[in-house]
């Protein structure tokens, strides 16, 4: 929350300092309270923060994992890819940006994960295409024990599909449905999983991604697109429900 | 003094239904001095003083109002504050008519003195009187003992105050940017203006205890790391945070709100304020708030403040069950929510882009009574009908949050999710820590919250200092 007036606002950790005392995060400029947040300068404070909220990641060693990101999920997966590495896993890293000007966050992955592969909408940087091509052929071509992917809802939907059949690939995604306090209080960020409402706020924000109903989440995230986010540019206009 | 009973109670000045029904400005609007005056002349002094044990915090209530009889309002003040850390707000929310005033020797001729609205009378006079208030009684030594309030809503509050007027160094930890509780996020504006609470919060403040906002209990540090790390014992005062849905199909579309979401976006945001403010409520035109409690009062009449054309509460039971004060239901009435009895929804169905677009009900009857002692609804075969609605806001009540249970070891909790506590000493089944108010008895009132934090207050302090 930036100020008395602000709006309370999920945003995932990207990195920490203990010594420093420090986290780092990273968004987009969307709606009225990331266009704030993003008008403070070094040295300035903002009214509000709180955290560690939700659950922690579950990492373990899984044996290969491919993990599906695209927009600030690419820059905040890191401390995951990170953990994911220190407990033994091969870890294939997969981007999605819609041009090359617009890749960021790519950098610190190539130095900790196995493999980057990324994908631009415009053929601009590395292969052409949707993060779905690149996703098979790694499929295709080693055993792949996990999927973790991140990023818009629309994309994580399709990844989900994509590892379901023809052999079900165990894969999570971290969710991202509107919040308003992160404790469990309002039940704004309610999401459903396998027909069960669970918060995402406390008991996310990673779920089975072949169980979430994503029709609903989608909706949901739009709530309030009208009112708060700058026009058509991030709204998803070929979405089901638009 | 003898006098002639006089039985006319007088009443408060209140904001005109058609008007209020359009702004957030208080609905009550207190006595004036020489309304005041007159009411606490009726006051008979009486020998009983019964009313104090209708009080679930004991307040003078006898001598606050002869000190304001004399016209000694420093007086009255002192009275009150030294029961009760938060008279601003309980003399504007407090169920009075069940409580001091129900006991009050008036209440037989049915004109009780209007104890609430003096209480009330009394806070607003010391806010605007700061300056010719005495100092406060000098601190007494500090015990050395440290105590950790987790939340700050009224049990934390009184904790807090309690605990720090005894010497012992109080933190309260609250995991909203701002302390209050239910009292900042949930009662509407037009019932508890904000700005009294937070002066209720600073009158705590200002007796040496210290404030930790944005901390969320079980995440940044569980009640056994502060236990371990130099809190000598905890009061647990979280509330009954975690909302209620009614399980039917269609729940998750848009423009359904449980109540905590409707009201924190409403009070705790400022969405009223909205664009000034940065949160946004979608408001529809035709809303329905299910439930029959205070939550669902106060959800209906911000709806209507919103700017909704038509507001119904829909409620499964008839007029005689509704669980919300009496007065409420009647200020809603006034101000035009339409009340739908014996009806309840069984799904919801969605319109363009996932919203609600309308609402299909059952209609009831009432059976024999159950366990509450209320009787109980049943559907009737073939009554389904669809109600037009473009937004929902489900107030069937709430249980406590599980965060803290599921991170402190050693804890007890009923399968309502509320966490065991002696009655009368607050004391958990674990070392060293106490609880209070909704997280021990499910979503109750201010004063019982209060009440309960006092208890523990005092059993907390026999125990740091024996
Ligand atoms: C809409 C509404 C209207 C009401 N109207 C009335 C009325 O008119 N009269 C009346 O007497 N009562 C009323 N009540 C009930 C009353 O407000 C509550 O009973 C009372 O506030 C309970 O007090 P509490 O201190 O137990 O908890 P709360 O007021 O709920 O405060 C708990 C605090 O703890 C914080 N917290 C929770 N978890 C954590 C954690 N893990 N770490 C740190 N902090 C945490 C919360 O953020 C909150 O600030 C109403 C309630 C609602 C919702
Ligand atoms: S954001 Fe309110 S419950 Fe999750």
């Amino acid at each position: 929350m930036v100020d008395e007036k602000g709006e309370r606002i999920p945003l995932t950790i990207a990195d920490w300092n203990v010594k420093e005392g420090s986290i780092t995060v990273v968004f987009n400029e969307v709606g009225r309270t990331t266009h704030k947040l993003a008008s403070v300068k070094a040295g300035d404070s903002i009214l509000s923060f709180t955290g560690p909220l939700g659950l922690p990641a579950h990492v373990e060693k899984f044996g290969t994992v491919v993990c599906v990101v695209a927009g600030y999920s690419t820059a905040t997966c890191l401390p995951i890819v990170k953990a994911l590495k220190a407990a033994g896993n091969r870890v294939v890293v997969i981007i999605r940006a819609p041009s090359k000007d617009m890749l960021f966050g790519d950098v610190p992955l190539r130095t900790v994960a196995d493999q980057v592969i990324v994908s631009t909408g415009d053929g601009s940087f590395e292969c052409v295409g949707f993060v779905l091509e690149p996703l098979k052929e790694v499929i295709e071509k080693e055993k792949v024990d996990r999927v973790f992917t991140a990023g818009p809802v629309c994309m994580m939907k399709l990844v989900a599909n994509t590892t379901k059949k023809p052999s079900k690939i165990p894969t999570i995604a971290s969710l991202n449905p509107i919040m308003v306090d992160g404790t469990g209080m309002c039940g704004c960020c309610r999401v459903s999983i396998g027909g069960e409402t669970k918060f995402a706020c406390v008991d996310g924000p990673e779920f089975d991604a072949h169980l979430v109903d994503w029709a609903s989440l989608m909706a949901r995230r739009c709530t309030y697109s009208i009112d708060t986010q700058s026009p058509v540019k991030y709204q998803c206009l070929n979405c089901a429900q638009w | 003094m003898p006098q002639k009973l006089n039985l006319n109670r007088v009443e408060m000045p209140r904001q005109d239904p058609h008007a209020r029904g359009k702004n957030f400005k208080e609905v009550a609007l207190g006595y004036s001095p020489e309304q005041a005056q007159e009411e606490a002349s009726r006051c008979i002094q009486c020998p009983k003083r019964s009313c104090i044990s209708g009080c679930p915090v004991n307040v003078d209530i006898p001598d606050f109002i002869e000190a304001m009889r004399k016209g000694d309002m420093p007086g009255a003040v002192r009275v009150l504050k030294s029961k009760n850390a938060l008279p601003g707000v309980c003399g504007r929310v407090c169920p009075q008519e069940s409580q001091c005033e129900a006991q009050c020797t008036l209440e037989k001729r049915k004109a009780p003195v209007a104890i609430g609205r003096l209480e009330r009378y009394v806070a607003d006079w010391e806010q605007q009187n700061k300056s010719v208030m005495p100092p406060p009684p000098p601190p007494p030594p500090p015990t050395g003992k440290k105590v950790a309030v987790v939340g700050t809503g009224p049990a934390g509050l009184t904790v807090a105050a309690e605990m720090a007027k005894l010497g012992h160094g109080v933190t309260m930890f609250e995991a909203l940017h701002v302390a209050g509780g239910v009292l900042m996020y949930g009662i509407p504006e037009f019932r508890l203006p904000k700005a009294i609470v937070q002066g209720e919060v600073e009158y705590v403040k200002s007796l040496g205890v210290e404030l930790v906002l944005d901390a969320v209990i079980g995440k940044i540090d569980t009640v056994d790391e502060l236990l371990a790390n130099g809190y000598d014992a905890v009061f647990l005062g979280t509330g009954a945070g975690l909302p209620m849905f009614l399980g039917v199909p269609g729940e998750d579309l848009c423009g359904i709100y449980s109540a905590n979401e409707f009201l924190t976006r409403t009070n705790l945001m400022k969405a009223y304020l909205f664009p000034e403010y940065d949160t946004p409520l979608g408001m529809g035109k035709r809303v329905a708030v299910i439930g029959g409690g205070n939550v669902a009062m106060d959800s209906a009449r911000c709806a209507l403040r919103l700017g909704a054309k038509e507001v119904y509460i829909v409620y499964r039971r008839s007029k005689a069950e509704l669980p919300a004060r009496h007065e409420e239901v009647e200020n809603a009435m006034e101000e035009g929510i339409i009340f739908k009895f014996l009806t309840n929804p069984t799904r919801f169905l969605g319109g363009g882009r996932g919203w609600v677009s309308a609402m299909e009900c059952q209609e009831m009857e009432l059976g024999e009574p159950d366990a509450s002692g209320r009787r109980r609804p049943i559907p009737k075969k073939g009554s389904e009908f669809v109600m037009k609605v473009d937004t929902v806001v489900v107030a069937l009540g709430t249980t406590p949050n599980p965060l803290i249970a599921s991170t402190t070891e050693g804890l007890k909790t009923t399968n309502h999710g509320t966490v065991v506590a002696d009655e009368k000493t607050g004391k958990t089944v674990k070392d060293r820590v106490w609880a209070g108010g909704d997280i021990v008895t499910g979503a109750a009132t201010v004063i019982s919250a209060m009440g309960a934090g006092k208890r523990a207050a005092a059993d907390m302090h026999k125990f740091l200092m024996g």
